[in-house]
């Protein structure tokens, strides 16, 4: 007992020491000014940055979260895998640094009337980064050794969307019934089970990159280790070293090899986000995955210029059990909740990162998608407060009679403390007695799903794809994603006529309508919509913010310290 | 006589290794099985037909039982497994290359710790009760009691940060990067062993053949050295079989914080990720190390102890 206040009182000393420290930052003559200046950088006719310009070395030093479970592109499912599989491989699609899709390896397509049959036209010079020429063959190959059972392709569920894929996966049909036909050497066709929008971006992710059949047939399930991988990317594995680092190198085998400047990237496992913040203060990284969220404001004032915030497609929200009391059939009492959840100051002065509030389902930004926004989202927080009130009353609850509910979330600190501020929101509002309820990760996955003790619980959702569909999903009936027990009539029948509706803006309507009426049904608690963060060294230029979070290396490149600033 | 009876000690210590580590697997097998969700659950669901591939994949679709003695056999013959997590990996080879890294860090640790902590506690209880003792027990309560997740990011903020002597983080088997991690990883330790140091130090310095000693007219650093020192570590070195097994297995704090690639994160990331194979065979190698760390300290105890024999009865 008195060891831990005694390890508490050192805690909040050394942290207050930290802080102080922090603000003598001067101080210690490390060469910060020349690196807060804001570089001016002038482009050449052909796009690429001016020689002269360009540092000596060009080496990028990437943090990248956690250690990527493989470099299988069709077994990998995580985000720091994903980052470091866009510079190994490209799909038959690929995207811009600003996201755009662009042709990859295909060159063009054609879309059948129907938007179910895609035929891609492949580039006729396309090489391995071993030099074996790379035609459509090889695409046809990686597609079914995705959705071959034996490859047990957790991510192979992207691809459902190509006819006959659920039988394939489920053994019931061979790989060659595949929805997918060689038409020449250079010629491929793909046919879907019904209108897909978000198919040509999918096609630019790992599941759908090509791996080269001799390497695996050489060397199995080891294939993708170093000096085995072979790939068809602007980068090639050079080294990894489990939790230490994954280093690339430059392919020149590459269709544009010759627009890729950096020569080295160097993806680096930071699992501790404090840490990867002090590397880069070290110079030992050039871009962090991620900042922690306690040191948002200190960075804000003193890396403001490195600190690098932008949209991205994930949605922070708290959901209701619909199945169980006190809410099932009791939309007023939901409502109400929702109401009375202030948002701004819960992005304002509990996550102090820089996230947008939010009163829908979908975060903005997706695909030119607006989000539904509800009536009350242009009220003051005071009118939302009185209508609140004003529900909960008919809900039949009361002071003398109030609600005791409890909120479930998954152990971590900005979970905690937004369940906590929006306890004492419906306290101080309508005077609910809140029990706050934290749970291990899977723990928590497996109560939400059974739908049995959950009230009301946290659900973050980032989607896979540049698409307000995988949103909306998530609430129709029977989904396996659906722990809320939602189960409307009208909005299934929307999402069915979003599915096989293929007009661009129709499509979009539709979505609106289904996004309204499911907010209509207070089903969840929109509390904000998520942002990524990241501190950028100011001499590596040549990416852009994209609400997917995707930077290839490819488009990057590096300034010459010394020339940058006054000079240009 | 005297080392007959340590061999045989010895040899039945090592059979009765085989039955301990047979139920820790046991236990652990069943348990981590018991922790709700799987390594496939996640906040996305998979479709029945892929977590039926996965599942047969990783013979997840059998008995548990049978699992159970499928892992036996597995283990008998050296193999841990794949992992499922780190899919490019086996566990043996998670293993093989995250122990030496925690083994250096926690044996370096370890032995600065070991010189550190004797030689502050000896000091300490020759100048007894004075400002020096005072002083450097104030300074190891401080060391016990600062945990080394603040003592980690502050050294880092000094001396890589600001000072830019040391790498922030990462790993390449260079000194400098070593530096860091181990002088956090010994600071608690050293602080531990000195406190235990002064205290035996003390009462050995109180007993007869110690005055003895003094009386026979022997400089003084020959008493603490040859007659002192000795008896003096016995509990120490006690201390020193289950903490050397703590310092070399890694720690999740260190590692994290320098980004080290030992074993103690794959531990703790195993069970949270339910990555089976990797967890339990983190597991059954702690047991390992731990089981023979003890046995060591026994044999030591034995050696510098001539009160603990281990043959039988006269």
């Amino acid at each position: 007992m008195t060891l831990s206040v005694l390890t508490r009182l050192f805690l909040a000393c050394s942290l207050l020491g930290l802080t102080a420290c922090g603000e003598r930052d001067g101080d210690f003559g490390s060469p910060r000014e020349q690196r807060s200046t804001p570089v001016e950088l002038v482009l050449l006719e052909d796009g690429q940055p001016d020689p002269s310009v360009l540092a000596e070395e060009q080496v990028v030093y990437r943090g990248n979260g956690e250690e990527p479970e493989t470099l299988d592109p069709h077994l990998a499912q995580g985000v720091p895998s994903s980052h470091i599989l866009r510079d190994l491989f490209e799909g038959l699609t690929t995207e811009s640094a600003g996201g755009d899709l662009m042709p990859g390896a295909a060159l063009r397509w054609n879309i059948s009337r129907d938007a179910r049959t895609y035929t891609f036209y492949l580039r006729r010079d396309l090489v391995w980064s071993n030099g074996d020429p790379l035609t459509a063959a090889d695409f046809i190959y990686s597609l079914q050794r995705v959705l071959n059972p034996e490859t047990a392709s957790s991510t192979s569920r992207s691809l459902l969307p190509i006819q006959n894929a659920r039988e394939v996966l489920a053994g019931e049909l061979p790989v060659e019934e595949l929805g997918i036909s060689l038409l020449d050497e250079f010629t491929m066709q793909i046919t879907l089970t019904g209108p897909t929008p978000y198919f040509l971006g999918l096609l630019a992710s790992p599941v759908a990159f090509p791996v080269n059949r001799k390497n695996l047939e050489e060397f199995g399930d080891q294939f993708s280790k170093p000096d085995k991988l072979i790939s068809n990317g602007a980068f090639v594995l050079k080294d990894w070293t489990p939790r230490v680092s994954i280093e690339l190198q430059k392919n020149p085998k590459y269709r544009e090899a010759g627009l890729v400047l950096i020569e080295r990237v160097i993806y680096v496992p930071t699992e501790d986000r404090s840490t990867e913040v002090k590397q880069f203060r070290a110079h030992e990284l050039d871009w962090t995955y991620e900042v922690p969220n306690n040191q948002f404001k200190w960075l804000q004032r003193h890396y403001s210029y490195e600190l690098v915030i932008s949209p991205w497609m994930g949605s922070y929200f708290f959901g209701f059990n619909l199945t169980q009391e006190p809410f099932i059939d009791n939309p007023s009492l939901r409502m109400a909740l929702s109401l009375a959840v202030d948002r701004q100051i819960i992005t304002d002065k509990v996550t102090q990162f820089g996230e947008q509030p939010s009163f829908a389902l979908v975060p903005p930004g997706i695909d030119g998608y607006v989000p539904f926004s509800p009536e009350f989202a242009d009220w003051t927080q005071e009118e939302r407060e009185h209508e609140a009130r004003r529900l909960y009353e008919q809900a039949g609850y009361s002071d003398d009679k109030p609600l005791r509910v409890e909120i479930r979330y998954n152990t971590g600190d900005n979970h905690k403390k937004i369940a906590l501020a929006i306890a004492s929101m419906w306290k101080q509002t309508l005077g609910v007695y809140v029990t706050l309820v934290n749970e291990e990760f899977r723990v928590f996955l497996q109560n939400r799903k059974q739908k049995v003790i959950t009230q009301v619980f946290r659900v973050g959702w980032i989607s896979d794809y540049n698409d307000p569909y995988s949103f909306l999903e998530l609430f129709r009936t029977g989904n396996g994603q659906n722990d809320y027990g939602y189960s409307d009539s009208t909005f299934d029948a929307l999402l069915d006529e979003v599915g096989t509706e293929r007009v661009r803006a129709r499509r979009e309507r539709l979505m609106f309508e289904a996004e309204r009426v499911l907010m209509s049904d207070y089903v969840i608690i929109p509390i904000y919509s998520y942002v990524t963060k990241r501190l950028v060294n100011p001499h590596l230029r040549g990416w852009r913010n994209n609400v997917m979070d995707h930077h290839p290396t490819r488009n990057m490149f590096k300034l010459n310290s010394k020339d940058t600033g006054e000079q240009l | 006589m005297r080392q007959e009876g340590i061999l045989r000690h010895a040899a039945v210590r090592l059979l009765g290794l085989i039955p301990t580590l047979l139920v820790l697997i046991t236990i652990a097998f069943f348990l981590i099985r018991m922790a709700p969700g799987g390594p496939f659950d996640g906040e996305k669901i998979l479709p029945p037909e892929i977590r039926a591939n996965l599942d047969a994949n990783y013979h997840l679709d059998e008995p548990l039982l049978q699992q159970y003695f499928r892992y036996l056999g597995q283990i008998i013959s050296g193999d841990f497994g794949p992992s499922f997590q780190y899919k490019d990996w086996t566990v043996n080879e998670l293993i093989a290359r995250g122990f030496p890294v925690s083994a250096t860090i926690g044996g370096l640790a370890m032995l600065l710790a070991f010189f550190l902590g004797t030689l502050i506690g000896t000091i300490a209880a020759l100048r007894q009760n004075s400002a020096v003792d005072y002083s450097m027990m104030g300074v190891a309560m401080l060391g016990i009691s600062i945990p080394n997740f603040v003592v980690a990011p502050l050294l880092i903020l000094v001396v890589a940060v600001y000072a830019g002597w040391l790498p922030a983080g990462g790993w390449d088997w260079s000194w400098q990067r070593m530096v860091l991690p181990v002088v956090t990883l010994a600071l608690p330790v050293i602080a531990y062993i000195a406190r235990l140091t002064r205290g035996s130090m003390i009462e050995v310095l109180h007993s007869n053949y110690i005055r003895t000693a003094r009386a026979k007219g022997l400089p003084e650093w020959l008493v603490i050295r040859r007659h002192a020192l000795r008896p003096a570590i016995l509990p120490v070195i006690s201390y020193m079989g289950p903490a050397t097994a703590a310092l070399i297995t890694g720690s999740v704090v260190i590692e994290r914080i320098y980004s080290i690639p030992g074993l103690g994160s794959y531990f703790v990331q195993g069970a949270l990720n339910r990555d089976y194979t990797l967890v339990m065979g983190v597991v059954v190698f702690y047991g390992i190390v731990i089981v023979v760390l003890n046995f060591i300290v026994d044999l030591l105890y034995a050696w510098l102890n001539p009160r603990i024999r281990y043959d039988q009865a006269p």
